[in-house]
Formats: structure tokens, sequence, C-alpha cells
């Protein structure tokens, strides 16, 4: 039996506190009034001196990012329109207020942003468990307890982000914007869609169905522990194979609700995929770090070496896979370059270059390196250090789903993101913690578990 | 590889009381015996449409694309069509042999070398489109970057068109090159068991004097390794290159970010009806049902199912964004409401029944187990597969943004003599590889055979497993 260390216990737990006080900081300190801007925004230019920077962002707003990238060459009136969006009030509010919405918004993008990286390392273990038992794998039974252990986020996880998601409004969802709405031929068209009521009910539709699959996979496993048949392994089979349908589907519409109409104007097809690679990715790097620790511990002398380098070879593979969804998304924008999509992108290597970039080098070049040799992917510490690389790499990439579309180019890295990313953390490792302790972690009766057990090649 | 020990829940692969010797009697059978009267019948069929369709493709060449049925709208029709049909009939090949290794499928090892085949030769075919739908196709070279004399003119890297040129002879050239690798033993064993001089001879030249010592397999399985590791991301990027010839633009309905995907889903999904389609007849005429047993089509059909479930997903997603992004143009494109009711609703809904209603039947295990059903299905997905495509290039184009510029296509009996012609030579090659290659590779089922076996299954069953 697992108990989480006190010592890891004591850290999540003053995780949770600090982050929670800097979260409460971050809402506390967004400025209130317009004035409360414009002393900003003065503080900001006697910073910088002659306020270069701060003049550039300025001048941007009127003309935006589209007239900046084609100049003088000349753009549909269509595409202005379209455009409009990166600023979500669009031409009829003043820069001051425009700027002040991004502000008062960070601390909400912030919590998002962490809330919702975690979420998703719990729902993609999910997916990944789901698919262990949909493709009868023979090598990953030893590992169930563990991928369970860490699904127990999923319910707290799911219920914050939709909290979140729902209580956000305009801070995230402009369309949500009666005013803009009833000015914008475009988002009237989407209305049938992006509408309040149908956005949350869809919403709660993906929390049910996620969770509903956690708690009766959960139920079936512990009970075919307990059993000589083959019951609860098939039922867990057939439940796996309906919730990677219902995945698949509920995946596409989170990304459109919860990210793409963040800027609704903007659309892509491959959008849904890209934020499932990113998931699917962090998820397995999440169960060989936690593998790791345990093993560390010496409650699981049933996992080997092989089974971590088969984990190691799914994060090596997976960031690959991410990469080329990436790629796809980004050189297709890039090439064809039509104005009303490739504002996404000129915002993001305008305002966010290094970030942009780097990612890469981190979800793509270090796992690379780093895991392409054989060997290395049974050395746990190796195997630690991609898992650093991958996850900090994706939170930035959830960073800059989610920051570009909402506070613009008023974003920063400070209290606000370090707080909702450490409370998270606390929340996560105290829950996964406390998930993992409650039954013994090697699973029995399983068909597979033998051949998991005896597993080498 | 993988593990001796296999639990009792998995069903068997191999079929019968088979040992090592009677692998190889089976596989050898078809290459060391004479060809029936009806390997003769269908050879003839095959050639002679191949025959038609070269004889279509020396008339083009030599009058002029003209006698094709494009025009000035619809510039790409039936030789795109059949382009990306083809290359995407490939993919399951590379799928088979490549990524199921990586993922440890045993029961890979009864198909993987047909679909090889398969690729090999479907590969062959899409690389005819490229070059005979070129205007000049004698100036074909030009799309090489060679130093010439023009001072050294070069490509442009820029173009789809380019990459495709590499992706396919990359495609090819590496397929080509992993079939041959998995071929060795098993050419060394039918050079080893032939009693007529002239195959021994043969033979012993294909199979490089293969001669199976233990440093020759250790180095034979780690280069299956690493080319199976490299064909994984080479089949990727092969297709969603050739998705990229139509996403790269910006034609309403080409223009799309879920092309790269969406395309190898496609290329999977068709490629493996293709499978289905050959290894259900080959299984029957060559008496190979107790190594390509109902097991392997079950799990092909899975594969079906899962490639076509993205394909679904794909499609709707299209279809909602087509809608979502409120632009006039994507009204017409191959998924829209516009083209469901427009003058190419046929098209549209052929697609629909083929490539989404149909395939659903195969969620019951009944059917999924049923040979004869599955036959049908792959079939259809087949044919669905081809209008997907038809579907994406010629919908796309004959509603594009000018509604001067609309049109509607008429195929040729040039354009159809030529499809017909690549399905022959495709025969052709696939009728001939089954009387002279090992269809199975024996040296990998041999592998699996004692852990995978009925009988010997059922003796550990009997004798406890431990």
């Amino acid at each position: 039996m697992y108990t989480l260390p006190s010592k890891l216990k004591l850290f999540s737990i003053i995780l949770i506190v600090l982050g929670l006080v800097g979260i409460t900081y971050g809402f506390l300190t967004t400025p209130k009034t317009v004035e409360d801007v414009k002393k900003i925004m003065a503080e900001q230019e006697a910073h910088h001196g002659e306020g270069h920077a701060v003049e550039s962002h300025d001048e941007g707003h009127d003309a935006s990012f589209v007239d900046e990238a084609r100049g003088e060459e000349g753009y549909a009136e269509a595409a202005m329109e379209q455009a409009a969006d990166t600023h979500a009030e669009g031409h009829s509010v003043s820069h001051e207020e425009h700027v002040l919405h991004q502000l008062q918004t960070r601390p909400w993008s912030a919590t998002f942003v962490a809330a919702f990286f975690f979420m998703m390392i719990a729902l993609g273990v999910l997916v990944f468990y789901a698919i262990q038992y949909a493709a009868q794998a023979g090598w990953s039974p030893v590992l169930y307890r563990i991928m369970e252990g860490i699904t127990t986020y999923l319910l707290p996880g799911s219920v914050i982000v939709f909290l979140i998601v729902v209580f956000a409004g305009t801070h995230f969802y402009p369309w949500q914007d009666h005013d803009l709405v009833a000015g914008d031929k475009i988002l009237q068209g989407k209305a049938g869609y992006l509408n309040f009521p149908f956005f949350v009910i869809r919403a709660v539709i993906y929390l049910l169905g996620w969770n509903l699959y956690r708690y009766f996979s959960r139920k079936n496993s512990l009970a075919q522990a307990e059993t000589n048949n083959y019951g609860p392994y098939r039922k867990n089979f057939k439940a796996s194979v309906l919730f990677l349908i219902f995945f698949i589907v509920t995946e596409a519409t989170m990304s459109w609700d919860w990210f793409m109409s963040m800027t609704p104007h903007w659309y892509s097809t491959l959008f849904a995929w890209y934020i499932f690679a990113s998931m699917f990715v962090s998820a397995i790097t999440v169960i060989a770090l936690v593998t790791i620790h345990l093993k560390n511990l010496g409650h699981i002398p049933f996992v080997s070496d092989k089974h971590l380098h088969d984990l190691a070879k799914f994060m090596f593979a997976f960031s690959i896979f991410w990469t080329y969804l990436w790629f796809g998304q980004f050189m297709l924008i890039w090439y064809a370059n039509i104005p009303e999509e490739v504002t996404y992108f000129i915002i993001r290597i305008q305002e966010y270059k290094l970030l942009f970039f780097g990612m890469l080098i981190l979800n793509f070049v270090m796992p690379i390196l780093v895991l392409m040799n054989s060997d290395y992917k049974r050395i746990p510490w190796f195997v630690v250090i991609a898992a650093v690389f991958i996850l900090v790499g994706h939170y930035i990439d959830i960073f800059l789903l989610v920051m570009p579309s909402t506070v613009g180019h008023n974003w920063g890295f400070g209290i606000p993101e370090i707080a909702a990313f450490l409370f998270f953390l606390g929340l996560f490792i105290f829950i996964v913690g406390a998930g993992l302790g409650k039954v013994s972690l090697r699973p029995k009766n399983d068909p597979f578990i033998k051949e998991s057990e005896n597993y080498h090649f | 590889m993988s593990s001796h020990y296999e639990a009792p829940i998995r069903e068997p692969l191999v079929l019968g009381e088979k040992s090592y010797h009677d692998i190889s009697v089976d596989v050898g059978a078809p290459v060391l015996g004479k060809a029936n009267k009806s390997w003769w019948i269908v050879f003839t069929i095959a050639l002679v449409a191949f025959l038609w369709g070269l004889g279509c493709i020396i008339y083009t060449i030599s009058t002029g694309i003209g006698v094709w049925g494009l025009n000035k709208t619809i510039g790409w029709a039936w030789d795109i069509t059949n382009f990306v049909w083809w290359v995407g009939i490939g993919h399951a090949g590379t799928l088979i042999s490549a990524v199921l290794l990586l993922f440890r499928q045993k029961w890979r090892m009864a198909v993987n070398r047909s679909a090889e085949a398969m690729t090999i030769f479907a590969v062959v075919q899409a690389g005819l489109f490229p070059i005979i739908h070129m205007g000049r196709p004698w100036l074909a070279y030009w799309v090489l970057p060679i130093p010439n004399q023009f001072g050294s003119l070069w490509v442009n890297f820029n173009s789809p068109l380019l990459w495709d040129v590499f992706a396919i002879s990359t495609y090819l050239s590496v397929s080509l090159v992993f079939w041959w690798t998995g071929l060795l033993p098993d050419f060394a064993m039918i050079r080893d068991r032939t009693t007529s001089p002239f195959q021994k001879k043969i033979y012993g030249i294909l199979s490089f004097g293969w001669s199976g010592r233990v440093k020759d397999w250790q180095r034979f399985e780690e280069v299956s390794l690493v080319l199976a590791g490299l064909a994984t991301p080479l089949v990727l990027s092969v297709h969603t290159i050739v998705s990229f010839d139509f996403a790269t633009s910006v034609v309403p309905g080409w223009h799309s970010t879920i092309y790269p995907p969406y395309f190898v889903a496609g290329a999977i999904f068709s490629g493996f009806a293709m499978v289905q389609t050959l290894l259900i007849i080959m299984r029957k005429v060559s008496n190979l049902e107790a190594y390509i047993t109902v097991l392997h089509i079950e799990y092909m059909n899975k594969v079906i199912l899962l490639t076509g479930g993205i394909v679904t997903v794909a499609y709707i997603t299209e279809y909602f964004i087509g809608w979502y992004s409120g632009v006039p143009y994507e009204n017409y494109t191959y998924l829209s409401f516009g083209a469901a009711t427009g003058p190419y609703w046929w098209a549209f809904w052929a697609l629909i029944i083929c490539n989404l209603i149909v395939p659903l039947s195969l969620w019951v295990k009944k059917l999924r187990r049923n040979i004869v059903w599955t036959f049908i299905v792959a079939l259809i997905i087949n044919i669905g597969m081809w209008f997907e495509r038809f579907d994406i290039i010629v919908i796309d184009l004959s509603k594009d943004r000018l509604t001067s510029s609309w049109t509607m296509f008429q195929p040729t009996f040039v354009d159809i003599g030529t499809f017909m012609g690549t399905i022959g030579f495709f025969f052709v090659l696939f009728l001939l590889y089954a009387r002279t290659f090992p269809v199975i590779a024996q040296a990998e089922v041999k592998t699996i055979l004692k852990s995978s076996g009925e009988s010997f299954k059922r003796l550990r069953a009997e004798h406890g497993d431990d």
C-alpha cells in the first residue's frame, strides 16, 4: 500500500496555500478603472524611457495585426472585419478600455492555463488507459493502478476547469458579449453554436461522460481483482471502446468551445487534434514520472525497466507526433497566408516569439536527442530529464493557446501565472497521492497481467 | 523481441497442427507448383486491361492532354484522383509491416508480405500519374535539381508537387528495401526446397546467399526495427505531402489544416480495405487459411473501423468548420450542404454511404468475422475512398470563387481507360507476385508458432503454462 510520503504531502500543501495566496493576489491587483490603466501605462512609459515597446503596441491596435502583416498591399474589407477580433471589442471602445479588459483577464487566463494543463494530464491518462484496454495490451496491465491513481485528479480538475470556462464570460469569450455580437455579422452567423446555454450544456456533457467512464472503469478494474472470471474485464473493454468514441468527438468540440472560440473569427480544422496531441504526450510523460517515483520507493517491484522503456518510447513518438500536427497546422496557414487565418500566428510570433519557437526546442528537439538511444530510455534520470522538457514545453503550449487570444500583448509571467501553476501542481500531487494510496498497486486477475509481469523484449 | 509467454485468452494465430516444416511446405507450394487454369484466365484479363491502359497512355501523350475530360476550370480530375487513391492504398502495406512491428502485433506476420507487395505495386501505379498528367512528360526530368547548361536552372522547392516527387520516390525505394530485406530468409527457403536447377539459380541470386547464422539474424532484426522506425514517419509524411498538394492552396475546401492527418487516416482506411480484398481471395486460392485466419480478418476490420472512425470525425469537422467559418464559398466544398444537394449530389452521397455508413456494420462482431461480408465492405470502401478523392478534387474545383468559371467535369474513355489500365497493371504484378514470391513471411510466422499456434496453445492449456 502506497502512502504519499509525508514530506511530499507537506510540500503539496504548502504549494496549495502559496498558490491560493498568489491567485488571490492576482485577482485583487488588477486595475479597476480606466484611470488605473492610464497610470500603469504612464509608469511603463517612464520605465521604458522613450516608450518604444508600448508605442508599437498602441499603434498596432486600430490597424490590427493583419494590416501590419499585409502592409500597403491592400486587403479585403471582410478580412479586416475578421481580424478585428484579436481585440475583443472591435473598434467601438477606446484603447484604454481595451487594455483594462485585458489586464483584468490576466489572472483568469493564468488560472485557466494551469487548471487546464493539469486536467488534460488526467484526461490524457484516462485516454491512454482506455486505449490499453481496447487494444488488449500485454505490456501495460501492471501500470493500471498507477494510471487509475493519476485519473483521480480528473473529477476535481475538470470541475474547476468547468467553473472557470462557465464564469469567465467575456474575459475569454468575446461572443458572449451581446453588444459585440449585435454589430458583428460573422458572430451572428455562429450564434447557433456559440451561445451561452448550449456552451454550458456541452461542457456538462463532457464532464459527465469523462468522469462516468473514469468511475466505472475504476470500479470494474477493482472488481476484477476480486473475481476469477473475466466479467469485469469484458465490461471494461466495452466501456473503453465506447469512451474512446465519445472522447474523440467531445475532445474536438471541447477544443472548439474552450480554446478556438476565444478568437471567434478564427478557425482551423486541425486544431482539436493538435490539442489532443499535447494532452496525450504530457499524460504519458506523467505516467512515466509517477512510475519512476513509485519504483524508487520500492512499491512496484513487478514493474521493470522494460515498462519504463516502453513509456519512454511513447513519450518520444508522441513528441514527434505533436510536432507533426503543430507543423501541419502552422505550415498550411503560413503557406496560404489567408488574412483571416493568419492572424492567429501573427500575434503569436510578434508578441511571443521566444516562447513560440522555444516551445519547439523543448517539445521536439530535446525529446528526440534525449530519448533516441534505446539504452537511455531505461535509465530513470534520463527519462526524468526528458519529462521535464516535455512538461514545461506543453505548459508553454497551453499558455500560447490561451494568452495571445485573451490578454494579447498585455501578458507577463509573474505572480498570477506562477501561483496558479503552483496551486494546481500542489493539488495534483495531493489528490493523485491519495488516489494511488487507496488500494494495492498490483492489479490482480487481469487476463493479461501475467503477460505483463513477464514482459521483456 | 517479444516474450514467449502468451495469455491463454488470446486466440491462436496459426490454426491446426502445424510444425515448422508444414509452414515451409504451405508457403512454398504456390511457388513450387504450377499455375492452374483460373490463374491464367485472371492473368489474361488483367493483362488485356493493362495493355488497353497502355494504349490510352500512349494516345494521351502522343495526341495531347486534351483527350482527357479536363477543362479550364477543372485541371485535375481522374488523374490526380487515381494518383491519390493508389498512393493511399499503398499505405496499408507500410502500416502493417512498420507500425504494427513497432507495436509488436504478432498478427501482422501472416499479412505483412502481401501488404508490402501491394504497397509497391500500388505506388508504381500511382507513380505513373504524375508523369502522364503532364502536358510535356518528356521534360519530366526537369523536376529534378540536376546541374544543367541553363545557367544551372533549378527547381523551386516551395511547391508541394516537387515534395511529392521526393516523397513518392523515397517511399518507393524504402518500401522496396524493407520488403526485400524481409524476403531474404524466405527466398533462401525456396532456394533450398526447389528441385529445379533453374529455380535454384534464380532464388539463389534473389536470396543474396542468406544462410541464417545467428549474427545474420541479429542484424536482420535490428535492420528491420530501424527501417520500421524510419518507415513510420515516412508513411505519415508521404501522404501528408500528398495532402499538401491541396491544403497549401487557397481553393475553398482544399485549404484545410486537418488534411495531413485526415489523408493519412484515409490512406490506412482504404489500404486495409484493399488488403482485405486481396487476402480474402489469396487465403482461399493458395490454401493459406491456417495462417490468414478469421482472427486476422477481424483485426484488420478493427483497424478499418478505427481509421474509418477517424475519417468520419474529420468529415464532421470539415462540415462543421465549413459552416462555422462563415465563409460563403465554403458552401460549395465537397463536404457541405451545397455539395449534398448540388449537381454532384451523387458523388457526395456515394462518399457518405460507402465510407461512413456501410463500414458501421463492422461494429457487429458477427459481420466483422464474416468473410463474405468483409469482402463486400472492403470493396465498397475502395469505391468510397475513390469518391472521397474525386469529391475533394472535382467538386471543390467545379464551384470555386467566380461563378463565371463554374463548370462540370465529364471523363472521356481515355480517362477511364487509363484508370482501368492501372488496375490491370496492378493485378498483373500482383498475380505474378503470388506465383513467384513466398506470400507469407514464413520465417516470421515460425517465430510465433510456439507462442500463438493453436496446437501449442492447447498443449500449454493441458500441461500448465509455467
